[in-house]
């Protein structure tokens, strides 16, 4: 348990760091390339929480796939600089507002939540059970996100293409 | 006493799971820095020679064998040097990204009978994963280079395996479909096949091993380090070393990809028969790294044969061949799995 707690807080300190580099760094490839650790940490708290098969395909997608496209926009249109003058804009209070009231709200929630403490570790799980609760429990939910990524694709093609 | 006390220690240690992890790493990257790396490029240059019809290295040992650990005290004596406007921290970061991610896909390869780092549920998956990290390398090497060649070898690297790892996941989706499992020692288990299932297997095969020759940059994929238009691409900038280090993921990249397919479609670690005197586990790692070479040789002599492809091709190649030709496997498959043939 202790080892758990101090690959825990080890974890959350790489995420925060790298995060707060996402956010302030001056260079957007810094701040992209930042998001690697904070992915990779968050990966590694579903080791902790024994989630393999979410683990893996937090890498696979967000570190694998979405940071590499995100590199490779941000290295397309920024050329070489990687170079952002400007990184604050007039809506400094608002968003401060905004970010206040989220904090009030997750701090409420998560004093107001009864967590149910086990000393038994998590159930181990298979992809064989996700996949099954995927296609009946969520059916529905899989579905529409289905859909859904099929509307954007056909979205993205249509932008993309040029009328004849 | 003294044996007994010491054999005691080493088990006590052995118990412990960081020293088992810690000595784990040791071995495999012992195993990629000499087994991959040095003896790959020692290989790469033999075989191109043979093909070129040349002998290739001979001046140091018999026969040249010891031409790469020449090389590699040279490389270590050199002078690191960074561009002026490169981006320091960056350009240092980028080949041992490369590294990292090719050394963690060893995790999940099974060497022999109950001889494998970790037997992982979602072992296909994770060997997916941490190969898809390296391409943050490449792209990032490219950018802190400075160099517009070193930039365009890291977008293309992208581009090509963003558009590859779609044919790699279908081919490893295929066999999971077919195994019933993702853990790489239970494929290797599952393994001789039915035999109905062999023609899909074999284009199956043929989609995994175009894919992940792409996926290790090598030709006719190679236009990420093209040396004749981008001058070796995103490790342009790049002095002895790093340069060594960046070597050391591809090739090492290289000998996991092939070992993988030997898992997926050549029966893993099972031999025709027991060695003698090793055992069946010593036997079982002699015919896994003898099969993982032929792989690697066969990539080679693809390698040395063909020409290189235009991006356009490549990328007609993923999407317009592998992608369908893979989903309409992976369709097929899974009928036949659900059908219980």
């Amino acid at each position: 348990m202790a080892g758990e707690a101090i690959a825990f807080y080890i974890l959350t300190g790489m995420i925060v760091t790298a995060a707060a580099i996402v956010v302030g760094s001056k260079n957007i490839v810094h701040a992209g390339v930042s998001l690697v650790p904070v992915l990779l940490g968050v990966a590694g708290l579903y080791v902790l929480l024994r989630a393999e098969f979410l683990t893996v395909v937090q890498i696979l997608i967000y570190v694998g796939a979405i940071t590499v496209l995100l590199l490779f926009v941000i290295l397309l249109t920024e050329g070489a600089t990687g170079l952002r003058t400007r990184q604050r804009n007039e809506q400094v209070p608002l968003a401060a507002a905004v970010a206040a009231l989220f904090l009030v709200t997750l701090l409420v929630a998560l004093t107001r939540t009864p967590w149910a403490l086990t000393n038994q570790p998590s159930a181990a799980y298979n992809i064989g059970a996700v996949g099954t609760s995927l296609f009946t429990t969520y059916v529905l939910v899989f579905e529409v996100a289905g859909l859904l990524i099929l509307a954007s694709l056909v979205g993205a093609i249509v932008i993309a293409r040029k009328e004849s | 006493m003294g044996v007994a006390l010491f054999l005691n220690i080493v088990t006590a240690l052995l118990e412990i799971e960081l020293v088992r992890m810690f000595l784990s790493v040791v071995a495999v990257f012992t195993f990629v820095a000499i087994g991959g790396a040095m003896f790959l490029v020692l290989m790469e240059r033999k075989v191109s020679a043979w093909i070129q019809a040349r002998i290739g290295p001979r001046h140091v040992g018999p026969g040249g064998v010891l031409q790469t650990i020449a090389d590699t005290v040279k490389i270590l004596q050199k002078e690191h040097i960074v561009s002026a406007q490169a981006d320091r921290f960056m350009f240092s970061l980028a080949p041992i990204m490369v590294a990292v991610a090719a050394l963690l896909s060893y995790v999940v390869l099974p060497w022999g009978p109950g001889v494998i780092v970790r037997d992982l549920n979602v072992g296909l998956l994770y060997f997916a994963a941490v190969s898809s990290v390296g391409v943050i390398g490449i792209l990032i090497g490219g950018w802190a280079s400075n160099n517009k060649y070193s930039l365009y070898g890291g977008l293309r690297s992208a581009a090509q395996m963003i558009s590859y790892e779609i044919p790699l996941g279908l081919a490893l989706l295929t066999v999971a479909v077919l195994t019933g499992t993702l853990s790489t020692a239970k494929i290797v288990e599952a393994q001789p096949y039915p035999l109905l299932y062999y023609p899909f297997i074999l284009v199956n095969a043929f989609i995994f091993i175009t894919a992940a020759t792409a996926e290790t940059n090598r030709v006719p994929f190679d236009l990420p380090e093209a040396e004749s238009e981008l001058v070796a691409g995103y490790f342009s900038e790049y002095t002895p070393m790093r340069f060594a280090v960046f070597q050391l993921g591809e090739y090492g990249a290289l000998f996991a990809n092939s070992a993988l397919f030997v898992t997926m479609f050549l029966g893993g670690w099972r031999g025709p028969f027991d060695l003698p005197l090793i055992g069946a586990v010593g036997s079982g790692i002699i015919w896994f790294l003898l099969k993982s070479y032929a792989i690697v040789f066969f990539l080679m002599w693809v390698r040395w044969t063909y020409p290189r492809l235009r991006i356009d091709q490549l990328l007609n190649v993923s999407w317009k061949v592998l992608v369908p030709l893979g989903l309409v496997n992976l369709l097929v498959v899974s009928f036949f799995v659900v059908m219980g043939w």
